[in-house]
């Protein structure tokens, strides 16, 4: 009998039928398809994908072991480092935009993360909340730069040189964050199931032997750590330009809260439950809000205490096991 | 010129090792020389400093005064890591491994970490080392539990793999603490014989905390007795067994 666990260098689908590769590929499908059959959907399914990518950089870090309450950080300077660019420079190109915010993101990774690289656990988490606060009173005082608590808004940026028309603009951000959802997804699997994703995982377990392997512990997290910095990035990035504007809720301790909340949903540490969870939560905070304005946080809290005390795999937990029981079920058919 | 130095240089040395925790001495002036090739077994009873010996040599615990030399290098104020790459493993008592991962993946993560392997693309399980991995697990007897994740195992089948994990970072000295402990007692011996044996291929010198004196006669090259924080007597297992204070410190207290 092999036993493996969820988070595991090779998934149990590599062998046998494919069901979870296929239900990924029907799911992109689907989304493609969105500007086509539910256009309304549109502008709320790219918040979600943006949210999504930077849930993904949580993710990663929760793989360590270690969980962040102030990932918003890097999600708001990447987006800041844009609007600054776009201020500066009208016109600029949207991948100018986005290479520069993801390059704010990786810096400020790498040097918040020689800091809370050190901490594990509750300590941890909280440096990282206090980064993210003290950026968010920066951008509050700092008027003059910052247009404080109203923000800065983003021009619309040329695409390879070209002027859009809102519409076409919005198609092209839509793709593109599915083309980022697709290529990230994609290496972060990767990633993770390589040998230094795998070392990046034993900090979850055992640092000491990780340590008696040679390796400094605190550099290890730092690599993860700056990969899920730059992960945030690319969601911040892709959100300013898709709202146009930035304010200092980017950074605010509730969005990284809310990114934790996102990935335990989807299922933590869980690559495509990022994305998964992301799309489920905006749709359940839009319609919760839409039909029922006084409680929808109400229903948003107990909808995750469902989860946590049900599916503690989260909803690809879930998926997992109907997966699961279709392929014992199969076997009984056979 | 070179094989003098070679000669009169040994392995791993100690220089005048003192430490203490609250009232009790764990190394009182412990000067040790180590010589490459030898198996060494450390016996004495609990307390006496034998694994605090293997946390300063390994840089786990820093000394309170004295020197610890590998290779004439001194590697007194280094971290683990830094002295684990000049090629000093450790194998534990309580089995250190990655617990959310199979047995062969341990391994895989040892040569990863060896090898400095950073493609991030590449999957850890499709990496040239595999099969070098399996036989290493092989040579534990554990290679019919290899996807099996390791808190699974047993005990015995744990201490193995973890030896493994050591032995997979190719080093020079390989330092164990009570290896055989929780292995089947019917099967200490042939896995005893095992690991000696491919220490001595892989040229791997070993030093061994040891309570199974049956072990101790029959594997180790040389013995050096532990008591109250110091290296009471040094000599050839039938030398040291045979000898009447470790009949009565040592002996007399494994059989009661």
């Amino acid at each position: 009998m092999t036993v493996r666990s969820t988070n595991h260098a090779a998934s149990p689908a590599r062998r046998g039928f494919p069901a979870r590769q296929i239900l990924t590929a029907l799911g992109v499908g689907a989304l493609i398809l969105v500007p086509l059959l539910a256009p309304h959907l549109q502008l709320l399914m790219n918040l979600a994908l943006a949210k999504g990518l930077a849930v993904l950089g949580v993710t990663v870090v929760l793989r360590a072991g270690q969980v962040s309450f102030g990932h918003a950080l890097f999600f708001g300077i990447s987006a800041y480092a844009g609007a600054f660019l776009i201020s500066a420079w009208p016109g600029a190109d949207l991948l100018v935009v986005l290479i520069a915010g993801v390059l704010g993101a990786a810096i400020s990774g790498l040097l918040v993360g020689l800091f809370v690289a050190r901490y594990r656990g509750i300590f941890f988490g909280m440096l990282n909340l206090a980064f993210s606060m003290i950026f968010w009173s920066i951008l509050e005082k700092f008027y003059h730069y910052t247009g404080g608590a109203d923000g800065i808004r983003l021009t619309r940026p040329t695409v390879l040189g070209m002027e859009l028309g809102r519409v076409n603009y919005e198609l092209v951000l839509f793709y593109l964050a599915i083309a980022l959802m697709v290529g990230l997804g994609w290496f972060t699997l990767r990633w993770l199931a390589s040998p230094s994703g795998q070392l990046f995982q034993t900090l979850k377990t055992n640092e000491t032997r990780l340590e008696y392997l040679g390796l400094s512990p605190r550099r290890v997290l730092l690599s993860g750590y700056v990969l899920s910095a730059v992960l945030c990035g690319v969601g911040g990035s892709m959100m300013g330009m898709t709202q146009g504007v930035v304010t200092p809720e980017y950074v605010w301790w509730v969005r990284s809260a809310e990114m934790v909340f996102i990935a335990v949903l989807g299922g933590a540490g869980s690559v495509r439950g990022a994305f998964v969870g992301a799309l489920v939560y905006e749709i359940v905070r839009i319609y919760a809000s839409a039909f029922a304005a006084d409680i929808w946080q109400l229903l948003l809290g107990v909808f995750l205490l469902v989860i946590i005390l049900f599916a503690p795999g989260g909803i690809m937990g879930i998926v997992d096991s109907l997966i699961g029981h279709a392929r014992s079920a199969r076997k009984i058919l056979k | 010129m070179n094989a003098s130095r070679t000669a009169s240089v040994p392995l791993l040395e100690t220089r005048n090792l003192t430490i203490k925790f609250g009232g009790i001495t764990a190394a009182d002036d412990v000067s040790m020389r180590i010589e490459a090739g030898r198996n060494l077994a450390i016996i004495g009873p609990n307390g006496a400093g034998k694994t605090t010996f293997l946390n300063i040599c390994t840089g786990w615990i820093k000394p309170r005064a004295g020197q610890v030399l590998f290779e004439g290098e001194d590697i007194t104020p280094l971290p683990p890591r830094k002295i684990v790459a000049r090629g000093v493993a450790r194998a534990f008592q309580i089995p250190q491994l990655f617990t959310e991962h199979t047995a062969l993946e341990n391994l895989l993560i040892s040569v990863s970490a060896r090898e400095g392997l950073r493609n991030p693309l590449r999957d850890m399980h499709r990496i040239r080392q595999r099969d070098e991995m399996m036989t290493l697990l092989e040579m534990v007897n554990c290679a019919d539990v290899a996807d099996r994740l390791v808190v699974e195992l047993s005990e015995g089948q744990r201490k193995l793999i973890d030896i493994a994990v050591a032995l997979a970072l190719k080093p020079r000295l390989l330092l164990m603490d009570e290896p055989t402990s929780g292995v089947a007692s019917s099967e200490k011996h042939k896995v005893m014989e095992i690991l000696i044996a491919a220490l001595a291929k892989a040229n791997v010198t070993s030093v061994f905390v040891e309570h199974d004196m049956g072990i101790v006669s029959r594997h180790a090259d040389e013995v050096a007795v532990w008591n109250t924080g110091k290296v009471q007597l040094r000599g050839t297992p039938a030398e040291i067994l045979a000898h009447p204070d470790v009949i009565r410190d040592v002996i007399g207290e494994e059989l009661a």
